[in-house]
């Protein structure tokens, strides 16, 4: 059963072997050429299982990887019952928002201690379930790098996810992240982090950072 | 010939890079005149004092081509209009001191318009369009943008250069030169058509942005490798490019679950780019429509269009406030008249 057609894959949940699971069909792309098509959708299968593993391992929940089928592209991975912090977050009081917020970036901060790069941090691809811990779904984009630039871009990410979905709470809401992220990574590694975010936010185009103001 | 009193007209001014456009449109959005004057350099890319002498030399035989074509006097404007940024600075400052010489002259109200606003608002009007994805790509901007409480929020944007600017400077690197009616991007379009071989180029999607700068210095330095024709070159940084824009704008458009997509923008011209979005479009079962060029490259209608907007909502500005905003940025403008 198709239960959400995303711009990248298809998410159905089916029964497989007795258990209800996830299965991630990455939908060949008419409109790209096959061979940038298959070189992505392959890349970014592969990619995502070994991301998905390597997250455990840095202590972040994520779906069980029960089977990866390379020929076409696809994932069977365990169903987490649960719901998006993207449909709660707006309905929270403010201290169970910077909370949840600050869990969150305790949560990126584990990842980056390992390097992972989630490449695609938004509201939508974190799930709360139903033991109230938050399980980190969707590592297509994602890579592992030491590099300063792809965390500070991670972050990044997070925070215009905020500011595009949660506009009213982003300023706090990543306010709040940052906290738990210092709290991971320690005071030092986050300091340069947040100074790189700061540097790419000051590269993009038209950004009020480069007028030394603060962007509202 | 002297227009009835109710017919209320607007002139806008559009001045932020390399072209000076001049709109009149009447407020029930007829376009009764759109002119333009584009710089074109002589070597390189468009260096901001040039093009704005290029204005300055331009803007009196320009606003005059347009009254002639909407057979209208000066008097008959309502309200004049003006791009307020983001662009070039002297070429900004060069629309905004003939908007600001004409509303006083005339003795009628001033507004200052967003650029990337206008670009969206014409786009709807003549397409007819109410609540669209709108991809913008040119030559200083590539943003995948919709409307949510109030404003234009950026769903996806380039971290770094627009993908436009990305193509310019490729070609002008491969040696290939701007012509009149003939962009560089055009230039490229007709040499992709020939190509064949798929080059390797970085295919940089983050989340729902995009970067430009590592593929540009990728496809230079397939380039100067002199080891591929230059059309098969072309061909790749296009389908390459083009993907990674089809991409972003459908995941926004799955995020959003909006219903209509518009490309707009210089570069939206492309016919490879307008196909792709097209198939895309067409999986999702969601309404596409192409700017057409007059509107889609910066015009003066558009500017003039998104005054009348902003004016019925009373959001004029005195010219003694009427600064040019060279990072005013999409997002930064409450547009009061969607509704949302």
């Amino acid at each position: 059963m198709l239960i959400k057609k995303g711009a990248e894959a298809s998410i159905f949940l089916e029964d497989w072997q007795g258990q209800k699971v996830i299965m991630k069909h990455r939908l060949p792309k008419k409109y790209r050429l096959p061979q940038i098509d298959e070189r992505i959708r392959s890349y970014r299968t592969i990619r995502e299982s070994q991301l998905l593993h390597c997250a455990k391992e840095a202590g972040v929940a994520t779906p069980m990887i029960y089977s990866v089928d390379l020929v076409d592209s696809n994932i069977i991975m365990e169903f987490i019952e649960g719901i998006q912090v993207k449909q709660v977050l707006n309905g929270y009081s403010t201290e169970e928002r910077q909370h949840l917020s600050n869990c969150i970036g305790k949560l990126i901060g584990s990842l980056h201690l390992h390097d992972i790069i989630h490449g695609d941090l938004t509201t939508s691809n974190m799930i709360l379930n139903e033991s109230g811990n938050i399980v980190f779904v969707d590592f297509g984009l994602g890579e592992i790098s030491v590099e300063l630039e792809s965390k500070g871009v991670d972050l990044h990410l997070m925070k215009r996810a905020f500011q595009s979905i949660h506009f009213r709470y982003a300023e706090e809401c990543f306010k709040a992240v940052l906290e738990g992220y210092t709290k991971m990574v320690g005071v030092e590694m986050a300091k340069k982090v947040i100074g790189r975010i700061s540097e790419i936010e000051r590269r993009g185009r038209y950004v009020s950072e480069r007028k030394g103001r603060v962007q509202r | 010939m002297k227009r009835c009193n109710s017919t209320k007209i607007c002139l806008g001014i559009e001045a932020t890079a390399d072209d000076f456009g001049v709109g009149l449109l009447d407020f029930e959005g007829k376009v009764l005149a759109n002119v333009n004057s584009t710089f074109i350099p002589e070597t390189g890319g468009i260096h901001p004092r040039e093009a704005a002498r290029h204005h300055a030399k331009n803007a009196g035989r320009i606003i005059s081509k347009a009254f002639q074509t909407a057979k209208i006097e000066p008097q008959d404007i309502t309200v004049v209009a003006f791009s307020q940024g983001p662009g070039l600075g002297p070429c900004l400052r060069t629309g905004a001191t003939a908007a600001r010489a004409l509303a006083s002259y005339l003795n009628v109200p001033l507004v200052g318009v967003n650029h990337c606003v206008a670009h969206i608002e014409i786009g709807k009007l003549v397409t007819g369009f109410t609540d669209p994805i709108t991809l913008y790509v040119s030559g200083g901007n590539t943003i995948v943008t919709a409307f949510d409480a109030g404003r234009y929020r950026i769903f996806g944007e380039t971290l770094d250069i627009a993908l436009g600017n990305c193509l310019d400077v490729f070609a002008r690197e491969a040696g290939l030169r701007q012509q009149e009616g003939m962009p560089l991007g055009a230039v490229v379009e007709n040499l992709a058509k020939k190509g064949e071989v798929l080059v390797d180029l970085p295919y940089s999607v983050k989340g729902m942005d995009l970067s430009f700068s590592g593929f540009l210095t990728a496809g230079v330095r397939l380039l100067r490798s002199k080891k591929y024709r230059l059309e098969d070159l072309c061909f790749s940084i296009q389908e390459v490019a083009f993907s990674m824009l089809t991409e972003v704008t459908e995941r926004a458009l799955a995020h959003t679950e909006k219903i209509e997509l518009l490309l707009t923008g210089g570069v939206g011209a492309n016919k490879r780019l307008q196909t792709m979005l097209k198939i895309m479009a067409d999986e999702h079962d969601v309404r596409y429509c192409v700017v057409p060029k007059q509107y889609a490259l910066d015009n003066g209608a558009m500017i003039a269009w998104t005054g009348i907007l902003a004016y019925k909502y009373g959001l004029i500005i005195p010219i003694e406030n009427s600064y040019v905003r060279l990072k005013w940025r999409l997002e930064e403008v409450d547009a009061p008249w969607v509704k949302g």
